[in-house]
Formats: C-alpha cells, sequence, structure tokens
C-alpha cells in the first residue's frame, strides 16, 4: 500500500533541477537578472550589424543549450506576425527615400529599415529571454523576483495565481461537465447566456470561498502578516561563471555597436 | 467540571439566524482521547471544528482550550500553535509552491531558525513515509499524497491535539487505510470528523453523533456506557 505514494515519486515534478543541462545551477536570480540585462541592451541597440550579431547569439545559445523545445520555439509566431503587420505598414507612412510608389502609395526605405528592425530586436530579446529563463518554475522565479526587492504582495501574487490556477481550472471543468452531462449545448439564445452567467458568478463566488479558507488554513499554521522564507541559496561559482559570460557577450555587442 | 483539553460549553452557532447548526451544544476532550464525530452531511461537523480553533466564534456560550477561557482572536493564536487542524480540502491547506516550503510555514511562523525547520521537515516527512518530497510541486501531487502533505504540514507544528476533518475522504482504498496506519501510531488526543468506518475502528475510542445540533453518544469504544443504543460498525 505504501508503494502507491512511492511509486509516485518516480514521474512527479520537483523544483530540483534536471540533471546534465548547462545551466543547471545557475541561480534563478542570476537568471533573472541576465535576462533583464540583455533585454536592456538589446533595446539600446540601433545598428543593424550589432542587432543581427545580438539575434546570432540568441540562436546560437538556443541551439548550444538546447533550452528551447518545439513548443517554446513556436512562442516567436505572434511576435513574427506583428513585425509582418509592420513590415506592412511602416513604409507606408512616407520617408526621404521612396522605394517604389504605385498611385498614390508610397513605399520609403525608411519605414522599412525600420521595421526589419524592430523585428530583429524583439526577436533576439524574446529568444533570449527564452533561453536564459527555460526551465525554471513559475515558483522559482517568483522566489528568485522576492528576493531581489520585488515588492512582496507582487510576488505573492504570482505564486498564488500559479498555485490556484490549477485548482479554479479543475473547478470550471467540474462545473463545464454538470452543464454538459444535463445536455447543455451553448446557442445563440437567453438560456446560455444566463447558463454562463451562473458558470462565471458561480466560479467567482466559489473563489471568494476557496480564498477565505486558505486564510483560515493559514491562520491555523501561525500566519500572521509575513512569509518567511526557507531557502536563501547562496550564489556559487556556477553564477560567477555564467556571470563573466554574459557580461562578456553585453559588452561584445556594446563595443560592436559604437566602437 | 474538570477542565480538559477542549471544552465547548453550551455553544450555539448559526450561519443564518432562521437555520442554527449548533444549539446550547457541548463537548469536552480530555487527553490521549480519540474522539469520532459522526453526524450527517451538513449537520454542523466542519462548524464544531472550527469552533474549536476560533475560526468561528460561537453566538453564546463559552470555548474553553487548555483550561483557559478563550474569546478574542488573540487568544485563539496561542491556542492555534497547540491545535492542529487538518482541513476537509487538502488543496485549501497546501499553498506553498513546494512540499518542503509548505511543510515549514508552520514552524517558522512559530518562530522556529530556517535550520531547525529543515529538521522538522525531514523528520516528519519520514514519519510519515514520504521520503525525497522535500522538492515536489503541490499543485502536482496526487489527492492522496496531498493528503498526507497537509498531515504532514499539521504535525509540524508538534501540536498538542489534533482536529481532523475528513481525513480519508475522496481517498481510494490503499491512501485511506495508509492515513489510517499513520493516524493509529500518533500519540495525540484527536477529534476526527469522518463517515469512515475504517477510521471508527481503531484509531478512535468514543463515538459521538452530532444531531439536532447538540452532540450525543453514540456508544463506547470500550462497550462501557452506550448512552444510546449500541450500533453494530459496518
Ligand atoms: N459559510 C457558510 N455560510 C452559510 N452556511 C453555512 C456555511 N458553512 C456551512 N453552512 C451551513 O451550516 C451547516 C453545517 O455545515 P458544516 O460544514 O459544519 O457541516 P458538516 O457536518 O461538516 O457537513 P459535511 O459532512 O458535508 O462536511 C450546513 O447546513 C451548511 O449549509
Ligand atoms: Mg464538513
Amino acid at each position: 500500500m505504501s508503494n502507491v505514494i512511492e511509486n509516485a515519486g518516480s514521474y512527479g515534478a520537483s523544483l530540483a533541477p534536471t540533471n546534465g543541462w548547462c545551466l543547471n545551477g545557475v541561480d534563478p536570480r542570476t537568471r533573472l537578472i541576465a535576462a533583464f540585462c540583455f533585454s536592456m541592451v538589446v533595446t539600446a541597440l540601433s545598428s543593424p550589424t550589432t542587432l543581427v550579431a545580438a539575434l546570432g547569439i540568441a540562436v546560437v545559445g538556443a541551439g548550444w543549450t538546447g533550452a528551447l523545445t518545439e513548443q517554446r520555439w513556436k512562442r516567436l509566431i505572434p511576435i513574427n506576425l506583428l513585425v509582418l503587420l509592420l513590415l506592412g505598414l511602416l513604409p507606408l507612412g512616407g520617408g526621404a527615400t521612396p522605394v517604389l510608389s504605385i498611385g498614390p502609395i508610397t513605399v520609403a526605405r525608411e519605414g522599412l529599415v525600420q521595421a526589419v528592425l524592430i523585428g530583429l530586436k524583439a526577436n533576439a530579446i524574446v529568444l533570449g529571454v527564452l533561453v536564459l529563463l527555460a526551465r525554471l518554475e513559475m515558483a522559482s522565479i517568483g522566489h528568485a523576483l522576492g528576493t531581489l526587492g520585488v515588492p512582496a504582495k507582487l510576488t505573492h501574487l504570482l505564486l498564488f495565481t500559479v498555485r490556484y490556477l490549477g485548482v479554479l481550472q479543475r473547478e470550471y471543468g467540474r462545473l463545464r461537465a454538470a452543464m454538459k452531462v444535463r445536455g447543455f449545448r451553448p446557442g445563440v439564445d437567453w438560456h446560455t447566456y444566463r447558463s454562463f452567467g451562473y458558470l462565471v458568478g458561480m466560479l467567482l463566488l466559489r473563489s471568494v470561498d476557496r480564498a477565505d479558507r486558505i486564510v483560515m488554513a493559514m491562520k491555523c499554521r501561525g500566519f500572521y502578516d509575513r512569509f518567511h522564507p526557507l531557502d536563501r541559496a547562496a550564489l556559487t561559482a556556477r553564477d560567477a561563471w555564467f556571470t563573466a559570460i554574459v557580461l562578456l557577450v553585453l559588452a561584445g555587442l556594446t563595443v560592436l555597436e559604437w566602437a | 467540571m474538570k477542565d480538559g483539553l477542549v471544552v465547548l460549553d453550551e455553544v450555539s452557532y448559526s450561519y443564518n439566524p432562521d437555520r442554527p447548526v449548533l444549539r446550547r451544544c457541548c463537548f469536552q476532550l480530555d487527553a490521549d482521547e480519540r474522539v469520532g464525530l459522526l453526524g450527517t452531511n451538513g449537520s454542523g461537523k466542519t462548524t464544531v471544528l472550527k469552533m474549536i480553533v476560533g475560526l468561528l466564534k460561537p453566538d453564546s456560550g463559552r470555548v474553553r482550550i487548555f483550561g483557559k477561557l478563550c474569546r478574542t482572536e488573540r487568544d485563539f493564536r496561542e491556542v492555534r500553535r497547540r491545535v492542529g487542524f487538518l482541513f476537509q480540502d487538502s488543496d485549501d491547506q497546501l499553498f506553498c509552491p513546494t512540499v518542503a516550503e509548505d511543510v515549514a510555514f508552520g514552524p517558522l511562523n512559530m518562530g522556529k531558525s530556517r535550520e531547525e525547520a529543515r529538521q522538522i521537515v525531514s523528520r516528519t516527512l519520514s514519519l510519515l513515509g514520504l521520503p525525497r518530497f522535500e522538492d515536489r510541486i503541490t499543485y502536482k501531487l496526487s489527492g492522496g499524497e496531498k493528503r498526507l502533505v497537509a498531515l504532514a504540514a499539521v504535525l509540524a507544528m508538534q501540536p498538542e491535539v489534533l482536529l481532523l476533518d475528513e481525513p480519508t475522504a475522496g481517498l481510494d482504498d490503499a491512501a485511506a487505510q495508509r492515513v489510517v496506519d499513520v493516524l493509529e501510531e500518533l500519540p495525540q488526543a484527536m477529534v476526527i470528523a469522518t463517515h469512515d468506518p475504517r477510521l471508527l475502528d481503531s484509531p478512535v475510542n468514543r463515538l459521538l453523533r452530532l444531531s439536532g445540533g447538540r452532540l450525543v453518544a453514540e456508544s463506547d469504544g470500550d462497550g462501557a456506557i452506550g448512552h444510546l443504543q449500541l450500533q453494530t460498525k459496518p
């Protein structure tokens, strides 16, 4: 009977990093700061060469760390749809050097360049951040933000959201299933609107109730005003190496831009 | 009246004035007692347990814990450190991201150092047979695991009295049996609200039934004083 619980240990997710991956052991705080600095520097860049270099580094990083699964690559799609939109619109805004003009519409070179630069920048930043934060649990990110001095209210909000999103989703699923098994088919009529209204209202009420019960449970365990974090991991040599590499890359980009 | 660990003296309570839940209800828990609390759904079992730790305040009557009359929130803060409460729904109780943090939450609130808390965590988890659970993420646990981790979180505060609200509800046979086995081994006095016949067999040595807003003896564990008809346990 105890093996029910012991076996469960083998497939359960864990905050402990999975072995054999090169950003393992680098503190989430270091990675968060690195991601922040990388985005800041890339935002400030404006020469096409440097931006191509930045994007190149992000792509090489993604390949080298193997951080990005197919699913994560897909996150680049919405960004690039936006970039395509810009590519279509910005050149129409007028400029000094028209490349092409069809009737009243003039395609300007400046706008074209601008759109391409924005595209490079956006992709470099998103890809870089995805690589630097890959395989971090939301929970570790929340804690890292907390220790970096982000206000407790915000990090608690993040942590509780992560924790209870699944619970709410299950609750929604149960209510929705209960409607379905009683033959509910959404249509365009008052019955549908009213039923969805009840569903949403019920979900809200249950959330409030649950929040009350959570506060009660916390009080029962002696919580009155503040959290006492259990982990206060020290930074290690790996963080130093990682920081050195990131600084080198950022310095390289800066020099390339302004030298 | 000799003071027990927990005494409810003629407490009344209603969520809604038209439908009182408790009516001048009396209850006493003595050291080493394990009381099973029976009652139909909605009879007020959870209400009684919440009253003991001051999550609900009685409309009238007195609550006396460890010989001390408790009225205000401040009185109950002390009580909650010494009386552990296992909630009916473990999702309410486990709100920290990882198991270790959740189990350490109580001890840290009680002013234990991180080092002590960490020791308590590993001791409690191994007591409940949950080795290497420290870094598991609470919302990814199964129902049975959640219940045991919630119990670990309660036990980590080293309470003198345990209040358990349906500790086996929603668990499969194996997981429920495991909870029963764990409870049997614990030294604390406890009150267990339950419908589960498995719990009524061995961990419990006195049975009370909540009906009409009052507590009546159901049958004695030793068969000594059957207040009502002795009922055959299923
Ligand atoms: N927050 C609340 N607001 C209004 N009424 C409530 C509330 N909580 C409980 N009640 C009512 O009080 C009565 C007793 O509830 P309680 O939860 O104590 O029952 P219970 O014996 O624990 O039931 P169960 O076996 O279903 O857990 C029920 O009739 C319930 O409808
Ligand atoms: Mg109940």
